[in-house]
């Protein structure tokens, strides 16, 4: 399973040409100050995301589904430096805000995706664009998704058209260990630092199932499940090691410093909390077997995503505190999609399972509001009710927990980011589009006014101006 | 779970259930043909639509649904799937909507027909009717010529009870789908199929010279050369899939050198030739929601595409363009109504149009005395994701809303180890 580490890095790195020689990296105690190595590295790649202006909006008449709980009818929202200052029937606003009438309009948090491949499977998706799969090897927990997103990706200005706000990009899923996943904030940039969400934490995107036998069933393997488990497990105890040894060596700085590695790096990092695993995962053993793998090396599992068959093990998910990244009805396309319910959602839900719409989808990002009403419909069809606000966390808050940046966005509360969305109706109707998309205060998109809709470079000149779009 | 359903009495009698006479009665009554009919009543007997309106008296000893507060509609219908033709995807020995012709071979497979094919127990089948999907055009895909598709209701369990017209077109492709036939160019596509029509035609004339053998070569088969005839005479559509606009007009331009009915397929920037389609009278099966530049020849894509061509004067068809998510067939028509597409003519992109577009619509597409009793019963409007569909009728026929997905449903409903002694 393991191989020479950099060749793999450099395969991966766009801008390095192919087999061209780069130097060794440098063992990390010969680089740094002896008291500060100790792995996982702070990133060296921080996010330089600051806000677009704002000005200070109340957001009035509409109903406010703030995902916190309350419905308000009839409510206002105000916006003040990028955060939201009030939510309620009424506010006390300052005088010459910016106000915006919603009246018989919906206003909800931006939508969150955990499963988006934007930047890294973009569009046109040409293979010169194919950067999601480093399938080079079953583990590369050494790769970080945000080393291929490429910024232009026109899905990122669609996905904002339908209240996007966040998404989490993620590698993979060939390999067991896909790599570091990094989550964005909807915005033009021209580098994928300018995205970043400060403070977010890295996700390790792991995969079980098919998809690794597939890729390499015929290249040494893994070729079975038990195979993938083993691969697994043998590169946990590599991580365990790696952490001790880190450990001493930050304990008493004797001796030499632990040569760093990137791909263990990762690992360490999940098994100090500080990365977040989700967990590709179709069938319902299959998450029963990563769980116990979770127990035996004493890390956890954020969320499973696909999870079709996470319904037949929603109390396993609900007692370790496991969210369900789930799609509302895609089923069929693999043996592992097979037993699909369209309930799957409410009944993880019913279940106390943290249940999130996802979408693994350039076209379903744009849709999780109807995802989710599709879900919310096969739920009443066997007696359980999603509210309307429950039904807006499947799409918000939910997915910010998955993502470890509940403390920021997800809800409407004072505090909070003032990442916003005015839809034009009932956010689970067919008819409803957003509107007025707000990220950290700004207005990044307004349907009624073409100067606040991003263009991509990508998309500049396509057409002779006389054709439209 | 649901109640009042008539399905399981008609499931233990089927065999008299197609002469049983059913009342619809109270709902509002969509037809697609006129106005929506305010409490009004729906007679099936015999597996026909025997009356539609307001005051329709109900014979004695009909079976009454009661739909106060609902919607009935027609079925919806599916205008490119392969239903019926896979089961799982990615399990090859269940795919069976491509031969080797028209995947590594010389990429003309036109006599294949996927009929016989054709699984009616397939369980992909019930998860689409109990979504309001009673007819769909199922059909092949892959190479330059993929083969004929058939229109089949989706209720039967031998493919000739449930086959509406077979074949119901040829597919052929202008795309980067079947750039392998082109010999890596656009123009080597298009020069292929003109090669493969003529050869069509030069067989037709001289079949007999044919069988002595005293004709030229000809560049596909015997059986590839006859299957093209209908297609040749104008009595079976073509059906090219063509995305990129250029590639949408090089269609129009073959149908007219060889006098062809043609119908495009997929059609992502048809829009931008709308005026071309229109003239040329060719209808456009659309994907309503598809609006990345996912490729070079779909930089146009919007999802207002259908408004457009609608407002240029073209016949529009909606499809999911799906067969395991056929059903989200009114999801994609609800969005094209988010999009600047009337509600009516959305509905009638499900219904009329594509039953007029296959030549259908003697019997299917609209609620009209003498047409096949294909109705559904919704909770509301049938484009909306909240409506629930009530009871769902094929060939007059109530059709039980049960499939695997909801069986697996009710196994887990409780979760407990004793399930598997459970249905």
């Amino acid at each position: 399973m393991k191989r020479a580490p950099y060749a793999l890095v450099l395969a991966a790195a766009a801008a390095c040409a192919q087999g061209q020689a780069r130097p060794a990296a440098r063992p990390a105690a010969q680089s740094q100050p002896a008291s500060t190595p100790r792995a996982p590295a702070p990133t060296p790649f921080p996010s330089t995301y600051r806000p677009f202006p704002s000005t200070p909006t109340l957001i009035r008449g509409g109903t406010v589904l703030t995902a916190a709980g309350q419905v308000i009818p009839n409510g206002q929202v105000l916006l003040v430096d990028g955060k939201i200052a009030a939510v309620g029937a009424t506010v006390d606003a300052p005088a010459g805000v910016t106000v915006i009438d919603a009246t018989n309009r919906f206003v909800t948090p931006g939508v969150i995706d955990t499963h988006s491949h934007l930047g890294v499977y973009p569009s046109p998706g040409v293979q010169a664009h194919s950067d999601g799969n480093e399938a080079t090897s079953p583990n590369t927990a050494e790769v970080w998704a945000e080393h291929s997103v490429w910024p232009q990706d026109p899905g990122f200005v669609r996905a904002l058209e339908g209240g996007v706000t966040t998404m989490q990009i993620l590698p993979g899923s060939a390999n067991l260990f896909g790599g570091r996943s990094v989550v964005l904030k909807n915005v033009p940039s021209r580098t994928v630092q300018g995205m970043k969400f400060p403070g977010a934490p890295y996700g390790l995107k792991m995969a079980c199932g098919e998809n690794p036998k597939r890729v390499y069933g015929n290249r040494g393997g893994p070729s079975t499940r038990m195979g993938e488990m083993a691969a697994d497990r043998q590169a946990w105890i590599r991580a365990q090691q790696y952490r001790d040894k880190w450990e001493r060596w930050d304990r008493d700085h004797s001796g030499t410093a632990p040569e760093r590695d990137l791909e263990l790096e990762t690992l360490v990092g999940v098994m100090r909390g500080e990365i977040l695993v989700h967990n590709h995962c179709y069938r319902a053993d299959e998450m029963a077997q990563m769980i116990d793998m979770s127990h035996e090396f004493g890390y956890r599992i954020r969320s499973f995503h696909h999870g079709v068959e996470a319904y037949k093990v929603r109390d396993l998910l609900a007692a370790d505190s496991i969210g369900a990244s789930l799609w509302a009805d895609w089923w069929g396309f693999k043996m592992e999609a097979l037993d699909f319910t369209r309930a799957n959602l409410p009944l993880v839900f019913e279940a106390g399972v943290r249940a999130i719409v996802h979408s693994d989808d350039p076209t379903g990002i744009q849709k999780l509001n109807q995802e989710a009403a599709k879900a919310i419909e096969a739920g009443r069809e066997i007696g359980i009710d999603v509210s309307l606000n429950d039904a807006v966390r499947w799409i918000t808050a939910n997915p910010a927990w998955a993502l470890g940046i509940d403390r920021w966005v997800g809800t409407l509360e004072p505090g909070k980011n003032a990442d916003v969305v005015i839809w034009s109706g009932n956010p689970f109707s067919v008819y409803t589009r957003a509107d007025q998309v707000f990220i950290d205060g700004a207005l990044m998109y307004d349907r009624s006014n073409p100067r606040r809709q991003p263009r991509t470079d990508f998309e500049v000149g396509l057409f002779p101006a006389e054709a439209g779009r | 779970m649901r109640t009042g359903t008539i399905a399981a009495a008609l499931l233990l009698a089927a065999a008299p259930a197609a002469a049983q006479t059913i009342a619809i009665e109270g709902g509002t009554v969509y037809t697609a043909v006129g106005a929506p009919i305010r409490g009004g009543t729906v007679l099936i007997r015999d597996g026909r639509i025997a009356a539609v309106g307001a005051s329709v008296p109900v014979p004695a000893g009909a079976l009454r649904v009661d739909a106060r507060g609902k919607w009935v509609t027609p079925g919806l219908i599916e205008s490119s799937t392969n239903l019926g033709l896979v089961e799982v995807e990615q399990v090859q020995e269940t795919n069976d909507f491509r031969i080797r012709e028209a995947q590594g071979g010389d990429q003309v497979a036109a006599a294949f027909n996927v009929s016989d094919g054709i699984n009616p127990r397939s369980m992909v089948i019930p998860v689409t009717r109990i979504a309001g999907v009673t007819t769909v055009i199922t059909r092949p895909s892959g190479g330059l010529i993929a083969g004929q598709g058939i229109a089949i209701d989706l209720l039967g369990n031998r493919v000739e009870d449930m086959t509406i017209r077979s074949p119901a077109g040829m597919w052929a492709s202008i795309s980067e789908n079947a750039r392998d036939a082109g010999n890596g160019a656009r123009g080597g596509l298009t020069m292929r199929l003109r090669e493969v029509l003529e050869d069509a035609r030069a067989w037709n004339t001289s079949r007999q010279a044919f069988e002595r053998g005293e004709t030229r070569d000809f560049s596909v088969s015997r059986l590839d050369l006859a299957a093209l005839q209908p297609v040749l005479a104008g009595r079976q559509p073509l059906v090219v899939e063509a995305h990129r606009a250029s590639d949408i007009q090089a269609a129009i331009r073959i149908a007219r050198e060889y006098g062809l009915r043609l119908i495009i397929s997929g059609g992502t920037e048809a829009w931008m030739v709308a005026g071309d389609l229109a003239a040329a009278r060719v209808p456009v099966i659309v994907k309503v929601l598809n609006n990345l530049p996912g490729s070079f020849e779909s930089l146009g894509a919007t999802y207002e595409n259908a408004a457009r061509l609608r407002q240029a004067g073209v016949q529009v068809a909606i499809t999911s363009g799906e067969t395991f998510k056929a059903y989200t067939l009114r999801q994609e028509a609800g969005n094209a109504v988010a999009y600047g597409l009337p509600w009516d003519e959305a509905f009638r992109a499900v219904t009329l149009y594509p039953a007029q577009i296959w030549g259908l619509a003697d019997g299917y597409g609209s609620l009209e005395v003498g047409k096949v009793a294909d109705v559904v019963v919704w909770d509301g409007d049938p484009l909306e994701l909240l409506t629930r569909v009530e009871h769902v009728f094929i060939r007059g026929r109530e059709v039980p809303l049960v499939s695997r997905e909801t069986q697996l449903r009710d196994r887990y409903r409780h979760i407990d180890d004793s399930r598997a002694y459970r249905p």
